[in-house]
């Protein structure tokens, strides 16, 4: 199932898709696939799995805190992919968001097959982008899969037409120049990135980086097809005392920003 | 120049090595870098002007010292490329005022790095008080204490010093936390990477700057011994000592390369940082590389004595070179590194680097297969990277002198 599915699913609706990330193995397995459970029928129309890695560098405190944590109690891909496939039929397309490295090591193709196999919709590649990505889009050809490179505030003009032409499924637009966060503001840059990104492509294009709540979702959602929100989740997994208040505090959250983008004036 | 100036590509591929595996909001910053270092390379005032900040500032050309009471004991001539004589001690400040320049021309007012040993934070800080830039590194929090006279240092040039406490609190997590303030501020900052590793153009560019060392070795190797050495022996971590080195030799084919990568405990043991003799390709840090990591590509935290060379991966040129066969790399162990630490001590009064100490271990050790090769003595350019002032005290605990 493409991610397109959600997209126009929004769009008949007349608002813009709620993108939700959760990793793979917090607070534990069952624990993340039973939040991703939770998250979805809160309102989330697109699910990222989160694929736990050592070096996360375009992460902030709360994903790096989740990934940690997610290792230390040994999750390995498998899990991801287990995942994966334990969320599939939930209502909602799953991707998986992966550095590169975890898939390298686990061979281009072979990944992509699994995920195939598991129901997984495509990959979400933050640290590849599309000069060094042959393998993967040989292979993500083959197994039919979205795949979802990044655009930023940076990019020039020839560097978004070229990498939206190799995306599939959507377009994920970085709002800020930063890592991941939850942030009281989200970018002033954003329309106009989303405004570039449209000037060149008919794909959907989702905004990430810093929705913190429905308010922030409901302004994004004025402007962006796809609403991405990763920490303000994870946080209220990471602020939990236990597994079931945690499991109540990320449904609130979700619904809180399912509500915000079926509000936005667009 | 020789074939190997053709590498990398352009876009930075040695081989199959190297590339650009970055956030594409980094590419902006890597593009402007690129054109920035392939104009000043090619543009004679800023050659000029990096020629005498070299000369005048930081004390190159070093020497091309032989090492002679050492020499006898070992039976090889071994020549030491005196790096540690270099101002702020080490190769690093051939890399850092190039870099700083360049920062300048860029228009940007900000310099991070990262440091393992404090060598590279030493050095980026003294170009930014020289070149009046701000500057903040990024030093794993086991690291500030095992080096913490060169957070001292950084601290009394003017440098902001943030102990990293995520992951390993090393080398590899300080990098990690450099490039988050780096794709966060990259509007006005440089990130002065210590190494030839990294994203392109980092590799060729740090290559670039210090590959005057082996220029230097080459000339005065010539002009002391009448012919090219039989080997050129570096230590490797991130592998810029080495690079510099070894770049001016790769297309004398009789000139054999030799990097010595950090062998900790001992490669059996799992517990080192030979990435390219004990790990295996993968992606890290902006580039494909030799990496250590698990079944899963999640890194494996390095060990090794030595901070500056307690790194899980490796410059893809040096990957590449491995692959090619023009270079060897070996590990050396913690124990054979401070054997030759305390060689060099007593033999020729150089307190050597523990990084440094490593490639003279594993010089040594191929002295007897070189000499039945060529049946005589061979001559051995080492890389004397670094001195060893900041490693006094760890190495006073390891050979357990610091009590009466």
């Amino acid at each position: 199932m493409s991610v397109s599915v959600a997209y126009e699913k929004a769009r008949a609706e007349g608002r813009a898709a709620l993108v939700g990330y959760l990793p793979a193995g917090f607070p534990s397995v069952a624990g993340g696939v039973a939040a991703i459970r939770a998250i979805v029928e809160a309102g989330v129309d697109l699910v990222e799995v989160g694929l736990p890695y050592s070096d996360p560098v375009m992460d902030g405190p709360v994903i790096q805190a989740a990934s940690d944590r997610a290792l230390a109690a040994g999750v390995r891909v498998g899990d991801v992919l287990r995942t994966v496939e334990a969320v599939a039929g939930a209502g909602a397309p799953v991707v998986v968001m992966t550095y590169w490295n975890p898939v390298e090591r686990y061979g281009v193709d072979a990944f992509a097959r699994d995920l195939a196999a598991a129901g997984g919709s495509g990959l979400i590649t933050p640290d590849l982008v599309p000069d060094e990505a042959d393998e993967w889009l040989a292979a993500s050809d083959a197994h039919r899969l979205d795949r979802i490179f990044l655009v930023s505030p940076s990019s020039t003009d020839a560097r978004i037409a070229m990498t939206t032409a190799q995306c599939r499924g959507f377009v994920y637009a970085t709002a800020v120049m930063g890592v991941t966060g939850a942030r009281e503001r989200t970018s002033e840059a954003a329309p106009a990135l989303v405004a570039r990104v449209k000037a060149v492509t008919g794909l959907p294009v989702g905004v990430g980086l810093g929705v913190r709540d429905g308010d922030q979702a409901a302004r994004v959602g004025s402007y962006a097809d796809g609403v991405i929100v990763g920490s303000a989740l994870v946080s209220a997994l990471l602020d939990a005392p236990d597994e079931a208040s945690g499991l109540a505090g990320v449904r609130a959250v979700a619904a809180d920003l399912a509500a915000g983008v079926r509000r936005a004036q667009r | 120049m020789s074939a190997a100036g053709l590498m990398p590509d352009v876009a930075g591929h040695f081989g199959r090595y190297g590339g650009r595996f970055v956030p594409e909001a980094l590419i902006a910053a890597l593009e402007q870098l690129d054109a920035a270092y392939r104009h000043a390379m090619a543009d004679e005032a800023f050659q000029t002007e990096f020629g005498a900040l070299l000369r005048d500032y930081a004390n190159t050309p070093s020497p091309l010292y032989r090492a002679t009471r050492l020499s006898a004991e070992v039976g090889a001539t071994i020549l030491l490329k005196r790096e540690d004589l270099n101002h702020t001690g080490a190769h690093k400040v051939r890399n850092v005022l190039g870099q700083a320049l360049l920062t300048k021309r860029m228009g940007k007012s900000r310099v991070i790095a990262e440091t393992g040993a404090g060598q590279h934070g030493v050095a980026s800080a003294t170009a930014a008080a020289y070149l009046d830039l701000e500057c903040v590194v990024y030093m794993g929090e086991v690291d500030t204490r095992r080096q913490a006279l060169n957070v001292a240092r950084m601290r009394m040039l003017g440098a902001t010093v943030i102990p990293v406490t995520t992951g390993s609190r090393t080398l590899k997590d300080a990098i990690n936390e450099a490039l988050r303030d780096w794709v966060t501020n990259v509007e006005h900052t440089h990130y002065l990477l210590g190494t030839a590793a990294g994203p392109h153009p980092f590799p060729a560019m740090v290559r670039d700057f210090v590959r005057g060392i082996g220029v230097e070795a080459r000339e005065q190797a010539l002009a002391l011994t009448g012919a090219l050495p039989d080997a050129v022996a570096a230590c490797v971590g991130g592998g810029s000592n080495a690079i510099g080195v070894f770049h001016a030799f790769i297309g004398d084919a009789d000139v054999r390369l030799y990097g010595f990568e950090a062998g900790g405990d001992g490669i059996e043991t799992g517990r080192h940082a030979s990435s390219i003799t004990g790990g295996s390709s993968g992606v890290l840090h902006g580039a494909r590389t030799y990496v250590l990591q698990d079944e899963d590509g999640q890194t494996v935290e390095s060990h090794s004595i030595s901070a500056g060379l307690d790194y899980p991966a490796v410059g893809p040129e040096h990957a590449w070179l491995h692959d090619t066969g023009r270079a060897r790399y070996e590990p050396v162990t913690d124990a054979e590194a401070m054997a030759a630490f305390k060689l060099l001590c007593r033999t020729e009064g150089i307190i050597p680097a523990i990084e440094s100490a490593h490639g003279l271990a594993g010089a040594l050790r191929v002295v007897p297969a070189l000499r039945g090769e060529l049946g005589r003595d061979p001559v051995i350019v080492v890389n004397l990277s670094g001195r060893g002032d900041k490693d006094v005290e760890q190495a006073g605990e390891y050979f357990g002198i610091l009590k009466d």
